[in-house]
């Protein structure tokens, strides 16, 4: 295939968690750590299913980073949970989706057995939507976690099975990928409001009257 | 031949390398040191036979802050943790680069990845009819290598303790004159002929040249940090690479898995090669062979008060050979120390409070990670997600070290924790998740 569809699709995959990375994550030495240690799947994967022992590894790995950093507040819950997520996020994109890319590079036409000529778009709209989810998931996660709410656990891992099985409908990719992406903004409203977000704050930043973002005025919890 | 030769540089190259070692108490480190570390072995040398009389000439700027070597363990350790993200970072990408270079030519340029003679050290061979004699073989290969390394650390430790540093600076020089020239010459050609372009002779001169001695000058003598830095990844990825082509498969593995040990002893026992090195250079309060150790310090001598003279010998304590990492061999790149800058100065002194320090990693370490992910890049099946496995593995693994480096303060090793780790991961990804992976995205199933 041609140059053009690898920076393509790499761009269309990746692009907006690199656009994350760079506004969000990229200044800040601690929360590039976090991004690489949450990107460890196995190990976050496992965290999350252990309730009690997240949490409180959670708060002491907090009050670890209190002393790391004293300048500056120590990250909140939050925004580890947002980190974390992303990191989990393109972990797990770049794995789906790195040995297709290196593919696209190569020689070949694609789709032709019949197969879909579409393979490569809908891979990397597919990995794109995923990085999404997943950063969201991470932060309906974590607030479960904290407020102890089965309910917003049980919903992600459904959600996250739900999107999963749809994939076994490739590549009938209107249904899956239509519905992966009507998902994702859902669970992404969810996990705004989840994340202190409201209509009135929404409002306030659209119409650059929001003197803090989000984010930065996160304090410890 | 050319294995032969460069077998022989290879253990000047490797013996030298050392890895970071974590800066004890509150000494007070120049975070030029990297900058001018070339010059520090001179310097000592030289003022340890002219007395101190040279103290008062020295730039001040040299010393980021002299430190009253008393200081209060609290403050001391508040301000230490108090970089400890930074530096981590700081570590990250120059180690992120070498890799990167190390991968990207793995991949793009065949010459890395054909087997083409053995090194002496690694004299059986792994043609072997039966899985047991090939393991065997290995084991074999990995017992000499680590055996040339050990005697050549000892060997360097001898030269260190009975002075003969001019011995070890030639030993230095004639490495990086290998690597600098001869290995960079290897590297453009086999570079030129993947892509087809074809280079004239004197062009070839000219920029091998210029390449050349710019590296020697900005590794040996003086020249902008961030040039520095560059020359010593560009050497440690050329080094990792004639590793990775000269090196058969199995024997690789072990190798990569027994320096680690090796390391770890070389280190923390009392008796240990490297731990005596380092203690040398403390007490001599000498820098370790500089041009060995990548340093990411930063200048920071904005508003430093000139030091008295009176204050010169305390002054001394920044070329503290603990913040060099000691530059064993290339043989034993195993002395991934930790090095952690000093403190600041002491409330006492009106030094600066605010400077940046730098941390200084062995360039062993660059170059065994190197080794480690580029064999993942090489050998199996081409798979990114095993690469990409290891790499993130080995970052974590610094992470990792950086941290305990933060919690006991003195020369730790780096190759232990990031080199198991990534051993695990290559092993784990590779067997078991890249045949799952592999399905999946032939499907389009996404988990």
């Amino acid at each position: 295939m041609t140059a053009a569809v690898f920076f393509g699709c790499a761009f269309i995959a990746f692009g907006p968690a690199l656009a994350l990375y760079i506004v969000t994550i990229a200044t800040d030495p601690l929360r590039i750590i976090f991004l690489i240690v949450g990107g460890n799947a196995p190990l976050t994967h496992w965290l999350r299913t252990v309730d009690p022992e997240h949490h409180f590894t959670s708060t002491k790995a907090n009050e670890g980073l209190k002393t790391i950093n004293p300048d500056e507040p120590a990250p909140s819950m939050r925004l580890l949970a947002y980190v974390s997520g992303l990191g989990f996020g393109i972990m797990s994109g770049v794995f789906s989706f790195v040995n297709t890319l290196s593919d696209a590079l190569g020689p070949g036409t694609v789709g032709i057995h019949g197969d879909s000529p579409y393979f490569f778009l809908n891979s990397a709209f597919m990995t794109q939507v995923i990085i999404l989810l997943h950063m969201f998931w991470g932060i309906i996660f974590f607030d479960g976690c904290e407020k102890k709410n089965w309910y917003p656990l049980l919903a992600v891992i459904l959600t996250h099975l739900l999107v999963s099985a749809l994939t076994f409908l490739n590549p009938q990719y209107e249904i899956s990928l239509v519905s992966a992406y009507m998902i994702m903004v859902l669970t992404g409203i969810w996990a705004f409001f989840v994340a202190g977000g409201s209509r009135r704050s929404l409002k306030r930043y659209l119409l650059c009257q929001d003197k803090n973002f989000l984010l930065y005025s996160q304090r410890s919890r | 031949m050319l294995t032969f030769m460069a077998s022989d540089s290879e253990e000047d190259a490797c013996n030298e390398r050392t890895s970071l070692m974590s800066a004890e108490s509150p000494v007070p480190r120049s975070c030029q040191e990297g900058r001018q570390g070339p010059e520090d072995g001179e310097d000592a040398a030289q003022r340890r036979s002219q007395g101190r009389e040279e103290d008062q000439e020295e730039d001040p700027d040299r010393y980021v802050c002299s430190g009253v070597p008393g200081r209060l363990p609290g403050l001391e350790e508040e301000l230490t943790l108090k970089y400890g993200a930074k530096h981590v970072i700081m570590l990250f990408v120059p180690v992120t680069l070498c890799m990167v270079v190390v991968v990207a030519t793995i991949k793009s340029v065949r010459f890395y990845t054909e087997k083409n003679g053995q090194l002496i050290y690694t004299p059986f061979t792994e043609d072997t009819p039966s899985v047991g004699q090939r393991l065997l073989n290995s084991v074999l290969n990995t017992l000499i290598m680590l055996s040339v390394i050990v005697v050549m650390t000892i060997f360097l430790v001898v030269l260190y303790k009975y002075r003969c540093y001019k011995f070890i600076h030639g030993w230095l020089i004639m490495s990086s004159l290998m690597l600098l020239f001869l290995f960079t010459y290897i590297y453009l050609g086999e570079v030129l002929k993947t892509y087809n372009v074809a280079m004239d002779y004197p062009t070839l001169f000219l920029v091998v040249w210029n390449f050349g001695a710019v590296g020697m000058v900005c590794i040996h003598w003086k020249g902008p940090l961030v040039l520095q830095q560059a020359y010593l990844i560009m050497i440690s990825a050329l080094m990792a690479l004639v590793f990775i082509k000269y090196l058969p498969e199995w024997s690789a593995w072990v190798i990569l898995g027994a320096i680690s040990v090796y390391d770890l002893m070389a280190v923390l026992c009392p008796k240990g090669p490297l731990r005596m090195l380092v203690e040398t250079a403390q007490e001599r309060n000498e820098p370790i062979f500089p041009a060995l150790i990548y340093s990411s310090a930063m200048v920071w001598t904005v508003g430093m008060a000139k030091p008295d003279p009176s204050s010169q010998g305390a002054l001394q304590l920044p070329y503290d050979p603990e913040m060099e990492d000691s530059c064993d061999s290339l043989g034993e790149p195993s002395y991934p120390e930790v090095l952690e800058p000093p403190l600041p100065g002491s409330p006492g002194e009106e030094l600066e409070e605010e400077e940046e320090r730098g941390v200084k990693l062995g360039l062993g370490d660059f170059i065994f990670y190197s080794v480690l992910v580029g064999k993942a890049a090489a050998t199996g099946s081409g798979d990114w997600n095993t690469t990409l496995a290891c790499f993130v593995a080995i970052l974590i693994g610094l992470c990792l070290t950086l941290l305990l480096l933060a919690v006991f303060k003195k020369a730790l090793p780096a190759l232990p924790i990031s080199i198991a780790f990534g051993l695990i991961f290559y092993f784990s990804t590779d067997n078991l998740v890249r045949p799952f992976m592999d399905t999946l995205a032939s499907h389009q199933l996404h988990i």
